[in-house]
């Protein structure tokens, strides 16, 4: 384990490796209103809530030393340089410092347009690092085939066998270093995926609502059976489920990574997914895309054709938590007894202010015992691929999660976002735990189901 | 890198000397508004010897040395001199000794005071001062600002709680003053020089402080009126009637509309005041001052009284008190939070000035504070790219500042002087008082390198 000294040395060198790189002046910065760059007083409030300045204390790792960053570059007084793209992709995008804020700065929108900028400029540039943003970004995130044959081709290797080969042979240590840890991190690719599962549209005997259902990307490919578990859980409350075949990926993947303009093309096509008219609700059940799905309003303000509908998709678009406490839960009949503690996903509790929702859902379900998870909404490291472009930090922040975890000596953790879940997945395999992870929603579902079972 | 960077990377290693251009922009400034300069280094000492190391090679080259912690003040007392050396002290964060028999905490000033407040809670103890930055602020920056809180009518401020020092001298000496006892005449009471002096007189690098007994009981009400007089005389009256709460705060009706813009909370928008009180103590006592409270607000014509039945009440009550400063930040890109301090009994005629001289100027102005201790904030909602408005904000500040010491009071309550309030202290002290200060600075710090130019020049 990385001492903190360890750590703080390997992040002041990776921000002296080169200091002679790349550098350029900012467009994205200095495009954004000003005011969004002032709202920071510089109080420091974020300074403990923040994950990387709680493991190095340099203000630099710290929301608020960022944003001075930002300011200055949006300023001119600072070009974007190798190192300030360095720091923003430390930074983990958690967003508890929305949280910890008492002016309300608006963090997120701030660090999208910083990574654009650095993509922009390209002071993070390398051949490999090219490739493998070309392959992902720009190719398997924007096309749901190409996505869906990767996951095939990725099920067939897990299905197969060739991966217990592989790990039991240990030829994972043949993959260069960045595959190498990536490789426990690949999701567990299910046999169906969501249009296999859920008819295009479902009605429930009672109908009073309809709504449209987002199946996602990830959560499309590796937990599937949420989404089923999803429309089970809308359609036991009286809600009509609308799952149109032709979704894309929300664009969460692009904005957060410095693609702004992929992102809003992604916005594009979903908006053109959806009859918004004939729709109550649009729902999400992954906690990384509902902070984002909610911003289509914003993001797209500067466009005349889709202005308009995108700020009605943001007013309909709710977490499949916060709907079903808005309409009222029916709870189950039948008991799941389990003890289970619930881990809040970054942008959940901070992106979109849900902490109570989720709980309350849990409770709803008789014979479930929810213990309180310490520090439950300080991030798992998981944050997108930051598993993978920082694994240090990012196995850091997973075994104080762990540790946080054992402590409540429950028997599930309930977690509503598909990377926490992939993250917190790996930690289980790799130690040989017996925790089970699971969506708080999977587990009414079961609930219901059971319910329904006995009558 | 620069030779400064250079020599001191020799001494405290490469991971603790930052002098890129990304990491001192991040020490150009702190909690307050519109300042900022460039350090030529920034060091992060984990021990009194490498601060010793450090100030020694700052006297031996004349360079300035400013010191902070976490960088939250509202003085700009820990902004850099131009080329200066910083030496931030979070990685000196180490609890030394909490003594539950002498009821003491030791710390070095890099511990947060929140910690020490943690710590106090878990052993049955209360740390009284409470600063509003306490989840970030260390222990140093708030001995060398002398930081207040909410509690400082009944409890009394950093200064009371201070039992001992240990301080670098600006020769790079180490000297330590004070100890676990209560009763100590052995000469000067020499701490008490270095608490509230600003990282001027010395540096600070471990603290004794003071415990008390956790208090077992506590009960909130909360009272609006149509008059500030009002709230002004029923804190008045419950003084006289022998109560110390240990929370009297107010909010003013700028504050108030900008708490229930922002929050939601159902609070009386008519109301001119709304006033927080809470006493704690003994469960039988705290009920039955409670209860005189609620009269006494009665009495002096409050719209509503409401008392906290339960926990959860009470910090619902509290609610609007907590919002105060953040609804108020929210509503303009520059927010200056200010200290203007007078006798309890100037109070609403202090808050009456400040809303006539806001409206005379055309500048937003919300106030909220401690009414218990005459310690106003009044919050000024500007824009600093606004310079016609700023200077504005200048005028009514200074007119604020000139009101607050006519009235007997002080231009700065418990932010200190730092830079923002440098140009108002000589009027507000006199110059026999700030004669001595300079013979003190001259005397301590000859060559003038710790913290340059901050409190007076």
């Amino acid at each position: 384990m990385a001492t903190q000294e360890e750590l703080h040395q390997a992040v002041l060198k990776i921000g002296r490796a080169n200091p002679v790189g790349r550098r350029g002046a900012s467009k994205y910065l200095r495009r954004l209103d000003y005011s969004v760059l002032q709202q920071c007083i510089h109080c420091g409030m974020c300074l403990p809530t923040c994950p990387t300045y709680d493991e190095t204390k340099l203000e630099r790792n710290s929301p608020r030393g960022r944003i001075a960053l930002m300011r200055r570059i949006a300023d001119g007084q600072l070009e974007v340089t190798q190192a300030f793209g360095q720091e923003l992709y430390f930074c983990l995008g958690c967003l508890t410092c929305q949280t910890a804020c008492p002016a309300g700065i608006r963090y997120g929108e701030m660090f999208e347009h910083a990574r654009a900028d650095i993509e922009r400029v390209g002071v993070l540039r390398n051949p490999v690092r090219d490739l493998v943003r070309a392959l992902t970004l720009g190719w398997m995130f924007t096309r749901p085939q190409a996505l869906r044959t990767v996951g095939r081709l990725v099920w067939l290797y897990q299905a197969s066998g060739a991966e217990f080969l592989v790990r039991q042979l240990k030829l994972t240590r043949l993959l260069p270093m960045p595959l190498r840890a990536l490789e426990p991190l690949t999701p567990r690719m299910q046999q169906h995926f969501s249009d296999a599962l859920i008819r295009p549209v479902e009605t429930p005997a009672n109908q009073k609502y309809r709504v449209g259902l987002l199946t996602g990307c990830v959560q499309d490919l590796a937990f599937s059976h949420v989404n089923r578990d999803t429309a089970d859980a809308l359609l036991a409350n009286g809600c009509e489920v609308v799952t149109p075949r032709a979704q894309f990926c929300c664009g969460s993947i692009h904005a957060h990574n410095g693609e702004l303009e992929l992102a809003k093309q992604m916005a594009r096509r979903n908006l053109d997914a959806f009859d918004l008219e004939r729709l109550d609700a649009v729902i999400t059940n992954a906690a990384g895309c509902g902070t984002h799905l909610k911003n289509y309003g914003h993001l797209l303000q500067n466009d005349p054709a889709f202005a308009e509908r995108a700020v009605k998709w943001s007013a309909k678009l709710r977490d499949i938590h916060e709907w079903l406490a808005e309409i009222g839960i029916r709870a189950p009949a039948a008991s799941i007894p389990q003890t289970v503690t619930y881990h809040e996903a970054c942008h959940l509790c901070h992106g979109q202010k849900i902490t109570r929702q989720p709980r309350q859902i849990l409770q709803a379900i008789p014979g479930l015992e929810l213990v309180e998870l310490p520090e439950s909404a300080w991030c798992c490291g998981s944050a997108g691929i930051y598993n993978i472009t920082q694994p240090e930090m990012s196995q850091k922040l997973l075994r104080r999660k762990m540790a946080n975890i054992a402590t409540t000596r429950a028997q599930v953790v309930a977690s509503a976002n598909p990377g926490c879940s992939v993250q917190l997945q790996a930690a289980v395999r790799e130690s040989n735990l017996k925790l089970k992870i699971a969506h708080p929603i999977s587990l009414l579902a079961r609930a219901y189901r059971k319910s329904e079972a006995q009558g | 890198m620069n030779k400064v960077a250079a020599d001191l990377t020799r001494t405290l290693g490469s991971e603790r000397v930052l002098w890129e251009r990304e990491h001192l922009a991040t020490y150009g400034f702190d909690g307050t508004a519109a300042l900022y300069a460039q350090a030529g280094c920034v060091v992060l000492p984990k021990t009194t010897g490498e601060v010793t190391q450090v100030v020694r090679y700052a006297a031996q080259h004349k360079i300035p040395v400013v010191t902070r912690g976490s960088g939250t003040g509202l003085s700009g007392g820990s902004v850099p001199v131009h080329g200066c050396i910083v030496l931030c002290l979070v990685l000196m964060d180490r609890v030394l000794e909490l003594d539950q028999k002498n009821l003491t905490i030791h710390v070095e000033s890099g511990v947060v005071t929140q910690k020490v407040a943690e710590l106090a809670e878990a052993a049955g103890l209360l740390y009284p001062p409470d600063p509003g930055s306490m989840k970030i602020s260390t222990i140093g920056g708030n001995v060398a600002e002398n930081s207040g809180g909410l509690r400082g009518l009944k409890y009394g401020v950093t200064r009371d709680y201070v039992m001992g020092l240990e301080v670098v001298l600006a020769n790079g000496e180490t000297v330590a003053f004070g100890n676990k006892c209560v009763k100590d005449v052995a000469g000067y009471s020499m701490k008490d020089v270095f608490i509230g002096s600003e990282g001027t007189l010395g540096i600070i690098t471990k603290v004794l402080l003071q415990l008390v007994p956790k208090p077992r009981a506590k009960k909130t009400l909360l009272a609006s009126f149509s008059q500030m007089d009002a709230a002004a005389e029923t804190v008045s009256a419950i003084i006289a009637a022998k109560i110390i709460p240990c929370t009297l705060e107010f909010l003013d009706r700028i504050t108030i509309k900008c708490v229930e813009e922002y929050a939601h909370l159902g609070l009386p928008l008519d109301a001119e005041a709304i006033l927080l009180m809470e006493t704690d103590g003994y469960p039988v006592v705290v009920e039955e001052e409670a209860q005189q409270m609620a009269e006494i607000a009665r009495n002096h014509g409050a719209m509503a009284v409401q008392l906290a039945e339960s926990a959860e009440e009470s910090i619902q009550l509290t609610t609007a008190r907590r919002m105060a400063f953040s609804a108020l930040a929210r509503v303009s890109p520059t927010t200056i939070l200010e200290d203007a301090t007078v006798p309890r009994s100037e109070l609403a005629n202090m808050i009456r000035f400040i809303q006539q001289t806001a409206a005379k100027y055309e500048v937003t102005v919300g106030t909220f504070g401690h009414m218990g201790d005459g310690n106003l904030h009044p919050t000024f909602l500007t824009n600093e790219k606004n310079a016609a408005e700023m200077a504005r904000v200048e005028k009514a500040m200074e007119e604020i500042f000139d009101q607050a010491v006519s009235l007997g009071g002080t231009i700065t309550g418990e932010h200190g002087v730092g830079l923002a309030k440098k140009a108002y202290l000589p009027k507000a002290i006199g110059d026999a008082s700030l004669g001595l200060m300079r013979q003190l600075k001259r005397t301590l710090d000859p060559d003038n390198i710790l913290n340059t130019g901050k409190i007076f020049d």
